[in-house]
């Protein structure tokens, strides 16, 4: 009896603890979880300055209107922009909130909430452009940027065919207008809420007044999780009749007339399209509503496209990081020490540095000095960091002939030079192939990178096509299947190169 | 007359004395074989004499080419190797070359001779021993006797005065040793300079015309 007595309390011990833990098992019900991206900044979801591990935003206030009406506690999940949609597929979170366009596709391919707020999309120009390129069709053989897989880039897409103007891609919303002013690109198209944010921190251009087209922000959910969407329509509904939102974007600076418009007709039941076009621009319909083979016969031609910059840049980055690796390795190998210092420093400042960063640096950040072409930096980009891999492999190939087969080139009264061009560099050659060629298949692949200096190669326009289409599936397989296209041939005439090179020629 | 002189050579790697004032006279048509134990210093000698190893003192002159010690100038290396062949131990052909390109090599590219008098004396002297139907091999695919012979017709192919071998019969068999002797006698007999570095007591006695013998860096 007394050791059951001592027994006792360590059995309620146990079972409060089981218990702790059987609420921490069920806590996450009680949380809302909602992604978006910071990346996107002020005045949808940014850090606050005052207190970085902090979101603020108007996308933040409304996500928590959304906890709070669900009587849950919101929880952000920080989610890469152009992933958003994708991941709340997944169910990483349960709706994606970072002022994400209402489109056709989202409505039939997602569970779309009613729209939040209305933008309009609008040109903005060079000052000293500001009188003559007011419309899309003042924009005849003109660079016009925005930003990747937004209504406003489907926009410049038909506007390209109708008004012959180039469209730009861009992967962030800030490049377009520093470009604008250093005049890489002649016009903007972008959502009024970008354009009036960037001007309000960038001087030396003009906001069109007139309106290209007419779009909302909603959040998205997955389709199954429908009934939540409804639940959180009714607290949309609230917030328009009671004030709260128009508190909410008085606030962030981003309340105008079109807002009590729009709310009257959403609390009147009427039907809003995602978008209103105010030229007499044909838009596509969305992929996702029509088959999805004619969907992909009408997007093979882009990715074809694509495909051939990617091979044109790969082969033409590769063949300079080829010259220039070789130029490094032999400087390493027979320069003097200042020389072998400095190439060592460039090798070490290369690979310890990241491709995306380098990028950056040589497109925007000589802006002001040098203004590159996209093809050009993306070209220079690759070439410079690839030259550096190169290099080290050229090097321990000159490295790797042996001792023997350069002094028996020595004693026959070659020079320095000669034993190197005839003898040391091709046996170092066939020393190099197999890691050059597992290089050249990388860079096929990393040549995706630059599409952040508005090249658009294969994998951003099999994105573009994906965002269209609503899946991944097709254009997934498609991409998969041209970069094969391109590194298996690549793979076969290396292995080829190196058994003739094996084989005795008799 | 004197075609290879090497006076008072010295060379040291640290505090180890590998030459130790090594003086050698070898007249035009001699055979010299230079004998030793391993690590005695005889295939230094060949190398210093082939300018492959910077002395530290002393003089090496061939013809009339002076090298001194102390390191040399490009040229002057230059210079003192177009006057001799080197056929080294293990051959060191250029792998990734055919026997005839290898032969062909120095003449085209280090003494201005056009391709086709270089590829028409390369044959000749591939034939001459024996392995003109390897002419178009890779080295990998010789065996260690043809090889051998491709390696003397490269040293030869610019005609130089002397040539070296280092341990010429290390890798081959009994009957192919007594081959090797009679080409290198017929070379003597068109008027070459041998000085060979071997440890090969037998094939020394019988078909060098002079035996000299380095121990501890010095030749006894």
């Amino acid at each position: 009896m007394r050791r059951l007595t001592l027994f006792l309390p360590f059995l309620c011990a146990v079972s409060a603890v089981s218990a702790l833990y059987v609420v921490a098992a069920a806590a996450p019900q009680e949380v809302f979880r909602w992604a978006g991206d910071p990346e996107g900044g002020a005045p949808f979801v940014q850090a606050d300055p005052a207190r970085p591990e902090e979101l603020v935003g108007f996308d933040v206030e409304i996500a928590s209107l959304f906890a709070r009406g669900l009587g849950r506690k919101p929880e952000f999940l920080n989610i890469e922009f152009k992933s958003i949609v994708q991941s709340i597929m997944r169910g990483d979170a349960e709706i994606g909130m970072s002022g994400i366009e209402d489109s056709p596709t989202r409505r039939t391919t997602l569970a779309v909430t009613l729209p939040y707020y209305e933008f309009r999309e609008v040109l903005s120009v060079r000052d000293a452009d500001a009188q003559t390129l007011t419309s899309l069709a003042s924009l005849r053989g003109k660079r016009v940027g925005t930003l990747v897989d937004t209504l406003a880039y489907e926009i410049l897409l038909r506007a390209e065919k109708e008004y012959g103007l180039q469209a730009v891609s861009y992967e962030d919303d800030v490049h377009p207008y520093s470009d604008l002013v250093v005049g890489r690109v002649d016009a903007v198209l972008l959502d009024n809420v970008l354009a009036e944010r960037r001007h309000r921190n960038m001087r030396g251009f003009t906001v069109q007044p007139a309106t290209i087209a007419i779009g909302h922000y909603v959040g998205v959910l997955a389709p199954a999780n429908a009934a939540t969407r409804d639940r959180l329509n009714d607290v949309l509904r609230g917030a328009m009749r009671d004030g709260t939102l128009e508190r909410i974007f008085t606030k962030w600076s981003v309340w105008n007339a079109d807002q009590p418009a729009l709310f009257a007709k959403v609390l009147a039941g009427e039907f809003v399209p995602p978008y209103v076009v105010n030229t007499e621009l044909q838009m596509i319909p969305s992929a996702a509503s029509i088959p999805i083979w004619d969907a992909t016969r009408r997007y093979l031609p882009s990715l074809l496209r694509a495909s051939a910059v990617t091979i044109v840049l790969s082969c033409l980055s590769m063949a300079l990081a080829v010259a220039i690796g070789v130029c490094i390795a032999t400087g390493r190998v027979y320069g003097n020490r200042l020389a072998r210092i400095a190439l060592t420093a460039y090798v070490e400042l290369i690979r310890g540095t990241p491709i995306l960063l380098q990028l950056f640096v040589l497109y925007y950040g000589l802006a002001a000095a040098i203004r590159l072409p996209a093809f050009v930096a993306a070209l220079l980009g690759l070439a410079l960091n690839y030259a550096a891999y190169e290099s080290e492999i050229y090097r321990g190939a000159l490295e790797a002939v042996s001792v023997g087969q350069l002094e028996a080139a020595r004693t026959l009264g070659l020079s320095e030079g000669q034993v190197l061009r005839l003898i040391r560099g091709p046996q170092a050659f066939r020393l190099a192939l197999a890691p050059m060629t597992n290089d050249f298949v990388a860079m096929l692949k990393d040549s995706s990178l630059v599409s952040v200096l508005t090249v658009l190669e294969l994998t951003k326009q099999t994105q573009i096509f994906a965002t269209n289409l609503g899946s991944w599936v097709i254009p997934g397989l498609l991409c998969a299947g041209l970069y094969l296209a391109m590194s298996l041939p690549l793979a076969a005439l290396a292995r080829r190169l190196e058994k003739q090179w094996k084989a005795a020629p008799q | 007359m004197t075609v290879l002189s090497l006076r008072d050579l010295r060379l040291c790697r640290g505090p180890r004395p590998i030459l130790n004032g090594v003086s050698l006279e070898v007249a035009r048509g001699e055979l010299v074989a230079i004998m030793g134990s391993s690590g005695s210093g005889k295939t230094t000698i060949l190398r210093a004499i082939a300018g492959l190893e910077t002395f530290d003192s002393g003089r090496i002159t061939i013809d009339d080419v002076g090298l001194a010690g102390g390191g040399a100038q490009p040229a002057t290396l230059r210079a003192l190797r177009r006057k001799v062949g080197m056929v080294f131990q293990f051959h060191c052909l250029f792998e990734h070359l055919p026997a005839i390109t290898n032969v062909t090599l120095a003449p085209v590219h280090a003494h201005g001779v056009s391709p086709a008098d270089a590829e028409r004396r390369a044959r000749e002297l591939l034939k001459a021993f024996g392995v003109e139907h390897r002419a178009d091999a890779l080295p990998r695919n010789l065996s260690g006797g043809e090889a051998q012979r491709v390696a003397i017709a490269r040293a030869l192919a610019v005609d130089p005065p002397v040539l070296l071998m280092d341990e010429p019969t290390a890798s081959l068999d009994p009957e192919r040793r007594s081959e090797l002797g009679a080409l290198l006698r017929g070379l003597l007999q068109q008027g070459r300079t041998l000085v060979i570095a071997t440890h090969d007591e037998d094939f020394a006695r019988e078909w060098a015309t002079r035996v000299v013998r380095v121990k501890d860096g010095v030749l006894g």
